[in-house]
């Protein structure tokens, strides 16, 4: 087992120094590619936080989705093959909310900020 | 170093040139680079945009069309009435300066977020959508006989170039499944009517003024094909810069789009511009992994490149939006 600080406590760690105590020392081009660097750590940061809770529910919906186990990739391989094949489609059961779930936690982590992510979140 | 190879270029077309002065690149990949520069005359400077392969860099990747074919494009448009910017003089070999072509510089602003947000473009905003309309009638008319020679792309073939960039990505993505199925049960077919189409027409490739579009740029993706495929991708939602209730780009509604294309003396297809919308859609979440792809083999590792490949989830979710939507 690996001691503390957590990974999520370093990375916002060393986000909140990148953004608090150099973003004012910087400009240009640079200060651009800081800004990048800053999203990926707040991104890092979110997937840390949350993907083991979104994984968990993904998986536990695949399941009922499929009736078959396996990992998340597995799972994710097995439907997107049966979408594929048209055997799955948007009049399956339960479909439609598996991959408005899916895609939402997706966001969540990757663009919290995205427009359209906004909007739905407020459906 | 570069003013000198083309002030030397410039001596042959622009009669009373004394000078180069300026030259600075506004971007560059491996293959192709923009250059600005201006050209001192008696007259007054002479504001010009220079764009090329460099020397070793001669093809072109498969949809591209070509920087000589670029060229050919945009003097045909600018020929037409097209908003697009005058070529000066196209590249030789004896120049010393690679391939390409080197073009009068319009002046204006490409960079959609100050566009749909800056005060100067405030009068401009509400009549884009309609002007666009009118933009892209009158480049679907260019005259066939003087095109160059183009690639011949229609809906069915699309639909399995990006079915096999998706799986040579090879991380599954049901989303993207949904749509290839969604595309291949409504592949329009052959379209009545084939014509130009510019292939990269949206918001980030106008130069657009308080007056409107100025110019019409990157036609490095023109082909021939459906000519509602141009009308469905500016509609696409990531280049709407967060308007997302304005399809047009952010600027306005597809009924201003087609009026203006409309009254240009063509018609529209809306059931085909939805098709091509979707397909637009998974055509740039693709190519958001395709560009994580170059970044993990190289030679771009950068950070941009890097989280581009996380922008694919943004199509995932419009994708949705536009075949599952949800009430209320």
């Amino acid at each position: 087992m690996q001691d503390e600080p957590t990974p999520i406590e370093l990375t916002k760690a060393v986000a909140d120094f990148l953004r608090n105590d150099i973003t004012p020392l910087i400009s240009g081009h640079q200060a651009f590619k800081l800004r990048v660097a800053i999203n990926i750590l707040d991104l890092v940061t979110r997937q840390l936080t949350q993907e083991e809770g979104s994984d968990a529910k993904e998986v536990e919906r695949l399941r009922a989705l499929l009736g078959v186990d396996g990992s998340v990739m597995e799972l994710n391989r097995a439907l997107a093959e049966r979408i594929a094949k048209g055997e799955v489609d948007l009049a399956t059961p339960g479909l439609t909310e598996h991959l408005w779930a899916t895609t939402m936690d997706k966001l969540a982590v990757d663009q919290p900020n995205y427009a359209s992510y906004k909007r739905e979140l407020g459906r | 170093m570069i003013e000198a190879e083309l002030f030397r270029s410039a001596q042959r077309w622009c009669p009373g040139a004394t000078g180069v002065t300026g030259a600075a690149k506004l971007s560059g990949g491996a293959s192709q680079e923009t250059w600005r520069f201006d050209i001192t005359h008696p007259d007054g400077p002479i504001g010009a945009i220079l764009r090329r392969s460099p020397k070793g860099y001669g093809a072109a990747p498969t949809r591209a069309a070509g920087l000589a074919a670029e060229a050919q494009l945009m003097q045909l448009a600018y020929e037409a009435g097209v908003p697009s910017p005058r070529v000066m003089h196209v590249l030789t070999p004896d120049e010393d300066l690679g391939t390409g072509f080197i073009m009068q510089r319009v002046e204006g602003e490409t960079i959609a977020r100050k566009i749909l947000r800056n005060d100067e473009f405030a009068g401009a905003r509400p009549l884009l959508a309609r002007q666009i309309g009118g933009v892209l009638a009158g480049l679907h008319k260019l005259p066939q006989d003087k095109l160059p020679e183009l690639r011949s792309r229609g809906a069915t073939q699309e639909i399995s170039e990006f079915d096999r960039d998706y799986r040579s990505l090879n991380w599954p993505k049901p989303v993207f499944e949904l749509a290839l199925r969604w595309l291949r049960d409504h592949d329009p077919g052959p379209s009545v009517e084939t014509t130009l189409v510019h292939g990269d027409f949206r918001n980030g490739n106008l130069i657009i003024g308080a007056d409107g579009v100025r110019a019409v740029l990157d036609w490095e993706l023109a082909h021939l094909g459906d000519p509602m495929e141009d009308l469905g991708w500016v509609c696409v939602n990531s280049w709407r810069f967060g308007e997302i209730d304005k399809p047009v780009g952010g600027f306005g509604s597809r009924e201003e789009l087609f009026a203006g294309y409309e009254a240009a003396g063509r018609k529209v297809d809306p059931a085909r511009v939805k098709f091509w919308e979707v397909m637009g859609t998974l055509r740039w979440g693709i190519m958001c992994g395709g560009m994580m792809q170059r970044f993990r083999e190289g030679p771009d590792h950068s950070m941009e490149r890097a989280m581009i490949g996380r922008r694919a989830s943004e199509t995932e979710i419009d994708l949705l939006r536009l075949l599952a939507p949800r009430g209320g």
